[in-house]
């Protein structure tokens, strides 16, 4: 079978990598988003807070026998706890100062943690089993989807689509809202904002970490992971505008399958196509498909 | 002392800065229970900057501020608010990113006898009418009144209110005038700056004017005939 002379196979299978990509995409983009909104930080460490959730998940694994299951919940809470610790310790300390402060303290950051990574585990990939229960496959007809990929792809929409609705939708994203617009108005009604900044700054790297552990089966777990995946989200994050929950979660997905589709069409630009797109939007629409100008 | 017991709010020697500048230079003001308190004076005087310094709002503050008898220099804004006090910023400070309701729910509750949603909407009806829109959707007058009726909801016993009449139409402010004897009916301690003498005038206590961070006067509402030559020269009217 074919599709505008492409087989559907191969369609199908490109498709389906690209939701895998935006799923991740979409995981790390609505951290930094939510990072952004309220720390007004630029957090280059996500890509190393990535990689350190999936080596969570691996030294786990290989030194305490920990399951997949069990890294999924621990590895984003105790990064999520170093981010909180890096947040407290020095983050803190940049709010009154330019962005470029912050940009610079967490791409340092991202530079010592993934050397240090480097320097004891070198460079090349270490492989993490696709836990038992996942292994096998789909037949969709169309094509084979290997049951792990399904699961991460569900595993991120209803990651995505919870922190949409916390967010947008409940009293404490009510708060997280407010706070973003006018921090110190939010503490002068007697919220302790710097400790929601601190929980804030601990979720996003959590979130980093979480999509860390599920993409540990996939790619494999190396210390330069985060290096290769941080560009092309930051790339989606300024298609879909800094600060927006909805935009970062449906860029995400959406240039990863534009990424997919490249593959078939024309491979030659399947590494440059989002970078293009990103051109493009910043040349019309500088704040973001879903940005407002602040 | 007897008389401390009723103080819910006592500045002394205040100082206050921003950085660099020097915003309040020794502040004394004294507010009991049940008082509505004008703060008075031209724009830059320091009116804004004294209710900043009580919650914590400037950059640093020394001397001394009580509010219900607990020394808050030192403490963060939010413990400020938690004391019991709640604040109406100049700029109103509505959330676009929130709803109506939203916003008027959005101060935490911080002692018990706040008012109840449904006293809320039963004095601003407006509010209630546009509870699902946008809360910079709101015309000014209802984005004014969201932000007073939104601190009446937490239980704060002790109002600072800052410029509630500016930019107003008539009808409005009437409304606000109304509102401010309703709270005082209802024994809130109000602290409101206004350039508006006019709205003031009928409303407080006592009045304090303000020039270059200092008090220069302070006279009840009794002495206001003998006092209103040199209210005028320091207000420019």
């Amino acid at each position: 079978m074919e599709i505008f002379g492409i087989p559907s196979q191969a369609l199908f299978g490109q498709l389906l990598i690209g939701l895998i990509n935006g799923s991740f995409y979409a995981m790390l983009s609505l951290g930094l988003a939510v990072i952004f909104g309220l720390l007004n930080i630029i957090n280059f460490t996500h890509g190393a807070q990535y990689m350190l959730g999936a080596f969570a998940a691996y030294l786990g694994l290989t030194h305490l026998g920990l399951s997949y299951w069990a890294s999924l919940l621990l590895a984003p809470l105790i990064t999520g706890a170093t981010g909180m610790l890096i947040e407290r310790v020095m983050l803190a300390r940049l709010y009154k100062l330019d962005h470029l402060y912050g940009l610079l303290l967490t791409f340092g950051l991202a530079l010592i943690i993934q050397g240090l990574f480097k320097n004891h585990f070198g460079a090349s990939g270490m492989p993490y089993a696709v836990p038992p229960i996942f292994a096998g496959s789909f037949q969709l007809g169309f094509m084979f989807l290997p049951k792990y990929r399904a699961w991460v792809i569900v595993m991120s929409l209803l990651t995505c689509l919870l922190t949409w609705y916390v967010i947008e939708r409940t009293k404490l994203g009510a708060y997280l809202r407010a706070a973003t617009e006018r921090p110190e108005l939010v503490q002068a009604f007697g919220i302790n904002v710097p400790r929601m900044i601190t929980l804030t700054y601990g979720f996003g790297v959590g979130l980093a970490a979480l999509a860390g552990v599920m993409a540990a089966p996939i790619y494999q777990v190396s210390p330069l992971m985060g290096t290769d995946i941080i560009i092309v989200v930051f790339a989606v994050v300024v298609i879909g505008g800094m600060g927006s929950i909805l935009g970062a979660i449906l860029t995400g997905f959406g240039l990863g399958l534009v990424e997919g589709l490249t593959k078939v069409i024309y491979p030659e630009a399947s590494n440059t196509v989002i970078f293009l797109i990103m051109i493009i939007v910043l040349l019309f629409k500088p704040a973001g498909l879903f940005g407002s100008e602040k | 002392m007897v008389t401390d017991s009723t103080e819910v709010l006592s500045l002394q020697g205040v100082q206050a800065y921003y950085g660099e500048s020097h915003v309040l230079h020794g502040v004394d003001l004294t507010v009991k229970s049940g008082e509505v308190v004008s703060l008075l004076g031209r724009n830059g005087a320091g009116k804004t900057s004294t209710l900043r310094a009580i919650l914590g709002l400037v950059g640093r503050r020394s001397g001394s501020i009580r509010v219900f008898g607990q020394e808050c220099v030192g403490q963060s804004p939010h413990q400020v608010a938690r004391l019991g006090v709640g604040y109406c910023p100049e700029e109103r400070g509505i959330f676009s990113s929130l709803s109506c309701e939203e916003n008027l729910l959005l101060p935490p509750t911080l002692s018990a006898g706040g008012m109840s949603l449904a006293e809320i909407y039963a004095m601003f009806p407006n509010l209630q009418e546009r509870k699902n829109s946008p809360g910079t959707r709101l015309s000014g007058g209802e984005q004014q009144m969201l932000a007073v009726a939104r601190i009446l909801r937490t239980g704060a016993k002790l109002l600072l209110l800052d410029e509630i009449s500016e930019g107003l139409a008539p009808v409005i402010v009437q409304a606000l005038a109304r509102m401010i004897r309703d709270l005082k009916a209802k024994g809130y301690t109000i602290v409101m700056v206004e350039q508006n003498f006019a709205f003031a005038e009928p409303l407080a206590d006592r009045f304090y004017v303000m020039e270059h961070g200092q008090m220069v006067m302070s006279f009840a509402a009794a002495q206001l005939s003998e006092q209103r030559a040199q209210l005028n020269e320091y207000l420019g009217l």
